[in-house]
């Protein structure tokens, strides 16, 4: 469904990108691992027109998507979670999950009932749909980064370390709702650090080093056999 | 007083400050959205309320109609500012602020040869549509200056509902808060800007035609707003709508008062002093900051 192909992309001078190859399929969950700063970022940011490869392509569904601005692949399913979870701060958190929800072909049934699911999934989320964005805890707020890419009912999100500095409680709140996503059928593209849920959570996994894929297995065979994990993570 | 100023004239010098308060703001809060929301400084600004002026002044000759003058006015300067918006400030965007504020320098001397050319370099005085006067101590006060001041603010708080209320306010907070994630959640960002592009025009226009009846519409008189609207901008925090509006009202306060020591022309001194003193002291504006 989704599929980069030999990938070079750069920040300004920089190389960062060296041909990457990976493919994920419908429904399928498949992870990114690799240390920091190899690159998973700027694959995920190179699918969602954030930084545009230099060389190479992307495609969704079998079409090109290299260099189509970020707005119309929204439109296409394709949603991001960001590193850094940039929540508008100063909107509520309502308003929040209204940028993606108030478009075009959603009517009002659909609205309330993709309302109703993500506060379900997060009640902490129904609580506090009238409170600015910034004033949520970290974990609160990666909450509300998934649930806003929900709203615009993508076929695939690409999830950026949702993990990253949550509390262990948290943490499995993610990994529940991941866990969800793939019953319903969503594609996801997961860049992790924690190896753990990446490998219990995933049907494929990508190792990354240096801006390159070096290897790629099922979960259940680098579950079986953790030998690459230590050579290319060092855990 | 201890100087000598009768109390009289400081509360004429009062209403005066906040009936040029509010047509400053009506100028500020267009520059400031634009601002925050593409970090873009338009120079052109000012020069979008004297074309807005002279298009109020031809629909007036045409129509005889003021209100009617007011909204032609905005409508064909919201289309141009789109239109210029587009073709100069779109694909600058993203770049060195130093080459969109010579691109709006360009557009701003365009804008006033334009000007020459089409209306010839004397004034244009507009009819004032409310021509009632009332007892404001030893003066004959216009009630139109007054309603000047109501109605600017009416704009104002009607760009403050839209902007809070419906779908596409929260299309411009979220794009003025955080362009690329708004792009990734689908948000037509350019279309984003060309819009809020538009609508600071549209309210430069206004405040034009508004000024028309009181100070005249001259091919120069765009520059003296940009500049009094960047000053407020900057003292009312870049960006910060709540901020430059108070700031409009402060600086044309500070300005009313110091002209009952000095001429007029003289305090406009104190609205720079304000300029240097809150980039010296709080360079982040002298309000607190209020949701974007």
């Amino acid at each position: 469904m989704l599929s980069l192909s030999d990938i070079h992309t750069y920040y300004g001078k920089s190389h960062i990108l060296h041909g990457v190859s990976l493919e994920v399929g419908p429904g399928e969950v498949v992870g990114l691992l690799g240390r920091n700063g190899v690159g998973k970022s700027t694959t995920l940011k190179s699918v969602v027109g954030l930084a545009r490869p230099a060389s190479g392509h992307v495609t969704f569904e079998g079409r090109d998507i290299t260099g189509v601005a970020p707005h119309h692949l929204a439109g296409l399913g394709i949603a991001w979670v960001p590193e850094d979870r940039r929540i508008f701060k100063l909107l509520s958190v309502l308003e929040n999950l209204r940028t993606g929800l108030d478009r075009a072909g959603v009517d009002d049934a659909r609205r309330e009932a993709l309302l109703t699911k993500v506060y379900d999934a997060f009640p902490v989320l129904r609580e506090r749909r009238n409170q600015a964005g910034g004033t949520l805890s970290g974990g609160e707020q990666q909450m509300l980064a998934i649930a806003r890419a929900m709203m615009l009912e993508p076929k695939i999100i690409l999830l950026d370390e949702p993990t990253e500095g949550l509390m262990p409680r948290m943490v499995s709140q993610i990994r529940d709702t991941i866990g969800v996503l793939h019953r319903e059928g969503v594609a996801i593209l997961l860049v992790e650090q924690n190896v753990p849920l990446t490998l219990e959570v995933s049907n494929r996994v990508y190792i990354m080093e240096k801006g390159v894929v070096r290897h790629q297995a099922s979960a259940a065979d680098l579950r079986a056999d953790q030998s690459v994990i230590h050579q290319y993570l060092g855990v | 007083m201890s100087v000598g100023i009768p109390l009289e004239q400081i509360a004429v010098q009062t209403v005066n400050g906040l009936v040029n308060g509010m047509i400053l703001a009506l100028v500020a809060s267009g520059l400031t959205l634009i601002f925050g929301i593409m970090d873009v400084v338009n120079f052109a600004h000012g020069d979008l309320v004297m074309l807005g002026g002279f298009v109020g002044a031809t629909t007036m000759a045409a129509t005889g109609n003021f209100w009617i003058a007011l909204l032609v006015a905005a409508i064909v300067i919201a289309v141009i500012g789109a239109a210029l918006q587009i073709s100069t400030l779109r694909p600058l965007l993203g770049r060195d602020p130093l080459t969109t504020i010579l691109a709006t320098f360009g557009v701003s001397l365009v804008l006033q040869k334009y000007a020459l050319w089409q209306w010839g370099p004397s004034a244009r005085q507009l009819q004032e549509p409310i021509t009632g006067r009332f007892d404001l101590f030893y003066l004959q006060y216009p009630w139109y200056r007054v309603a000047t001041a109501l109605l600017a603010g009416a704009i104002i708080g009607a760009l403050w509902l839209f902007l809070k209320r419906g779908t596409y306010g929260i299309w411009i907070r979220a794009t003025t808060q955080d362009r690329i994630m708004a792009s990734a959640m689908g948000i037509p960002v350019p279309w984003v800007h060309t819009a809020v592009f538009a609508i600071g025009a549209a309210m430069a226009a206004a405040s034009g035609v508004l000024f028309g009846p009181l100070g005249g519409v001259t091919q120069t008189m765009g520059a003296d707003f940009t500049l009094r609207a960047f000053i407020v901008v900057v003292v009312g925090g870049m960006g910060n709508l709540g901020g430059s509006i108070l700031a409009s009202i402060f600086i044309s306060l500070l300005e009313a008062y110091a002209s009952l020591f000095v001429s007029p022309a003289q305090a406009v001194i104190v609205s720079f002093v304000a300029l240097i003193l809150t980039l010296l002291f709080r360079p982040t504006g002298l309000f607190v900051p209020t949701p974007k």
